[in-house]
């Protein structure tokens, strides 16, 4: 054995992801996460109902700032996430694999994909509105113009079986357009998005746009599905039955609710579906008048 | 020099040249390489401010477009069979390295166009930049574009561009021209070859397949033969109405797709309850931004009558604080026209200004003894049958008229065979509606002007040209 096998390394103590910091769960919980062999890999923090609050705190905390930079701005932003993505390629290509009991050439298109996948957020921020709104041709000497603007704060119930991937493929849409984000990570697979919250650190995110949980799903989103501050809700991640408990809490104040129909090719083209989902219709009216010398006081 | 300038005098504040390594030579960029030109002819690229020579460029001939159209046909295969996200990530490098080169290609733009440092460090490079960053976010999103659900590349783009902001002018032909997966072959003006040039080595550092973009510096010749070349699939020029006018004859019959961007004579009418200070800052950036190098600017002052002694005493006021000479200084406001020719036909206008009786007021500064200057200028006691009225002067010289009633206004602000640009200024929103539904006007700014963004389509009505560049709309010039 050379020395440099002898050596021990040093292992990361995982942690939530929460207004930017990265702290433990107050409840002092953590749960054990294998590979997919059931070899130990991490003890991850299990958030509690009050870290799930917590975050909500900082997501909302975080929509003025986030909602009102340019579209463009938050274009760098996502892309800049792709950047330190493909910088730290080989740990994601190791953590996913694990994760996912995948081939490294697998795992590695998995990874590929998921930077790609910002690429393609990043490059809609600044053209959602130009698609989904728009002058309407009222009949009346009215300008009327439509435009999206974000929901506010969307909890998001990742996938539990693409760790990556599938946590992108759900997460920037929801930033993209200018919302907040809580995130309960794969339950069983936590690791990935543990690690992906590193990488929004280091991005230009501003802290709390996104908030990562990990844990037990089940005790996590029921708190958010209920919480009064919370827009909306991607239950991607959730069983049949939790979904529809999930979707009965969310409708005391109106949550906007994503249920998508299982299964999922996260390799698929994402359309713009998970864009539209998080985005309110916002239209003005304003009169054009005529070119009368003196006129109303508007 | 009133006491007043002398208080708030500035020192000298200059940008360093020592940022931009400008070579003393340049060749074409043909197929991913640079080339002499196939006659070996060249010309010189000059710094208009000093008159000094910057470098030999390579004078693209006949031939050469030859080369570099069959160069742009055989990438073509290739470059438009990439998935959209590839294509776009070569965009999105694009984008990033200018972002990274700003302050080098900003030093470089003032060099070789005379233009400030400050509007090409703050407008002109922040620009550029955007309008990559935007269409590489488009070019896996076509379907979603609103032109089919699966449109597709034209070919070959022959694209010929001014001088007057050159690295933003290539921004917006060869952005949208790559993301819906056409090759180009872009001529640049023959005074301001030196930043497409420089482009040629970000696609270089970008990794850009050979021969997607293919760069001919050279002269009206050049610009000719590309557009005429058979093999060239759409053409896309920004200039002059009358050169614009010479290419649809060119093209007419050929089935070749054609987008031209020209001429302007803009009107930016001021209403009498209009907020004065906002307006002249927006009077003086609409006519003095770029020397008034602009295409959009509003080149002619439409104030109402009553308040038009409070706005042109302001006006002027303001004027006399205009910062005019070293373009390399981060204070000055005027820098040189761009060429001894155009400053040749700014001069001929004003004296028929002169001539035809209008009063001219020119702001009090003192002019470099060497390049091309000229003072900001206004004419009042205009008539809409003056030339200063009617034509595009394309230089610092605004032309003032008055108006009574929003009808004659509008009247006035129509009454020119140019559509490119309009401001108007009032507090009033109906009334800015009202006016704007009325404008034959491809772009109306209100209460702002000559702003700029890469979603939002600008282009003429009229003899302004056609088609639009910016926008989900700027894609439908390359797409079929």
């Amino acid at each position: 054995m050379t020395q440099a096998d002898a050596r021990l390394s040093v292992l990361k103590t995982y942690k939530l992801y929460v207004g930017g910091k990265f702290p433990r769960s107050e409840s002092g919980r953590v749960y054990e996460v294998t590979d997919a062999k059931g070899r130990w890999l991490a003890n991850a923090p299990r958030a509690s109902r009050k870290d799930a609050r917590d975050a909500v705190v900082a997501a909302r905390k975080a929509v003025a700032g986030w909602s009102g930079a340019t579209a463009y701005n938050r274009g760098q932003v996502l892309y800049r996430v792709a950047e330190m993505l493909q910088g730290r390629r080989e740990q994601y290509v190791a953590e996913v694999a694990d994760a996912e009991g995948l081939s490294k050439a697998r795992s590695a298109a998995q990874v590929d994909a998921a930077i790609d996948r910002w690429v393609w957020y990043a490059g809609w921020t600044d053209k959602v509105a130009q698609v989904v709104g728009g002058g309407n041709p009222v009949a009346g000497p009215y300008f009327n113009l439509s435009a999206p603007e974000p929901t506010g704060v969307v909890a998001v119930v990742a996938p539990q079986e693409s760790a990556l991937l599938g946590l992108v493929s759900v997460l920037a849409p929801v930033i993209a357009t200018g919302n907040a984000a809580v995130v309960v990570a794969a339950e069983e697979r936590p690791l990935p998005a543990l690690t992906l919250a590193e990488v929004l650190a280091t991005s230009d995110v501003p802290g709390g746009v996104v908030n990562v949980l990990s844990g037990r799903t089940a005790e996590i989103a029921p708190t958010l599905a209920a919480h009064q501050d919370v827009n909306a809700i991607d239950l991607t991640g959730a069983d049949a039955e939790l979904a529809r408990e999930l979707e009965v809490a969310a409708a005391d104040n109106l949550k906007r609710v994503l249920r998508p129909e299982p299964p999922y090719d996260w390799t698929a083209d994402p359309g713009t579906g998970r864009l539209t989902a998080f985005l309110e219709t916002k239209t003005v009216w304003h009169p054009t008048g005529g070119l009368g010398v003196s006129g109303s006081a508007y | 020099m009133t006491a007043e300038h002398k208080l708030f005098a500035y020192a000298p504040a200059p940008e360093s040249r020592s940022v931009v390594d400008i070579a003393p030579s340049y060749g074409l960029f043909v197929d991913g390489e640079f080339t002499d030109a196939a006659d070996g002819r060249v010309f010189k690229s000059v710094a208009p401010a000093t008159e000094e020579v910057l470098s030999e460029v390579a004078r693209a001939g006949e031939a050469d477009v030859e080369r570099a159209v069959a160069a742009a046909r055989r990438a073509f295969t290739s470059w438009s069979g990439l998935p959209g996200a590839e294509r776009g990530k070569y965009l999105f490098r694009i984008a990033r390295i200018i972002q990274e080169r700003s302050r080098e290609l900003a030093v470089l733009e003032t060099l070789d166009n005379g233009k400030p440092i400050r509007e090409t460090r703050d407008a002109d490079l922040p620009l550029v930049a955007a309008h990559f960053f935007y269409y590489a976010g488009w070019a896996d999103k076509l379907g979603h574009a609103g032109f089919g659900a699966d449109p597709k590349p034209l070919g070959v783009a022959g694209q010929v561009i001014p001088w007057n902001f050159p690295l933003l002018m290539l921004a917006w032909k060869i952005a949208p021209a790559l993301a819906c997966g056409n090759t180009v072959v872009l001529k640049p003006a023959e005074t301001t070859p030196l930043s497409a040039l420089f482009f040629a080595d970000i696609c270089r550092q970008a990794g850009l397949p050979r021969g997607v973009v293919n760069i001919l510096p050279g002269y009206g010749d050049a610009g000719a033969a590309l557009v005429a070349h058979p093999d060239v699939d759409k053409v896309a020029f920004t200039g002059s109405t009358a050169v614009g006018k010479e290419i649809a004859r060119s093209v007419a019959g050929t089935g070749k797709r054609l987008t031209l961007e020209l001429g302007g004579k803009g009107a930016n009418i001021v209403f009498d309850d209009a907020p004065v200070d906002q307006a002249v800052e927006g009077i003086v950036g609409g006519i003095f931004f770029n020397q008034g190098q602009v295409c959009c600017a509003g080149s002619r002052l439409l104030v109402q009558e009553s308040v038009a002694d409070e706005v042109l005493d302001a006006l002027k006021r303001r004027l006399a604080t205009l910062r005019l000479g070293d373009p390399l200084d981060k204070n000055t406001d005027i820098g040189a026209i761009n060429s001894a020719e155009q400053l040749a036909r700014i001069t001929e206008l004003a004296d028929a200004g002169d001539a035809e009786g209008a009063q001219r007021w020119t702001a009090p500064c003192e002019l470099p003894g060497s390049g091309y200057w000229f003072a900001p200028t206004l004419f009042t006691g205009v008539t809409q049958a003056h030339r200063v009225a009617r034509e595009e002067i394309f230089g610092p010289v605004l032309s003032v008229l008055t108006f009574r009633t929003p009808a004659e206004a509008v009247a006035k602000a129509n009454n020119t065979p140019y559509g490119l640009s309009a401001g108007v200024w009032t507090e009033k929103g109906s009334r800015i509606l009202a006016v704007a539904d009325r404008l034959r006007a491809g772009v109306v700014w209100a209460n702002t002007f000559n702003k700029f963004d890469p979603t939002s389509p600008f282009g003429g009505y009229k003899e302004s040209g056609f088609g639009r560049e910016g926008g989900r709309h700027g894609l439908e010039a390359y797409l079929r």
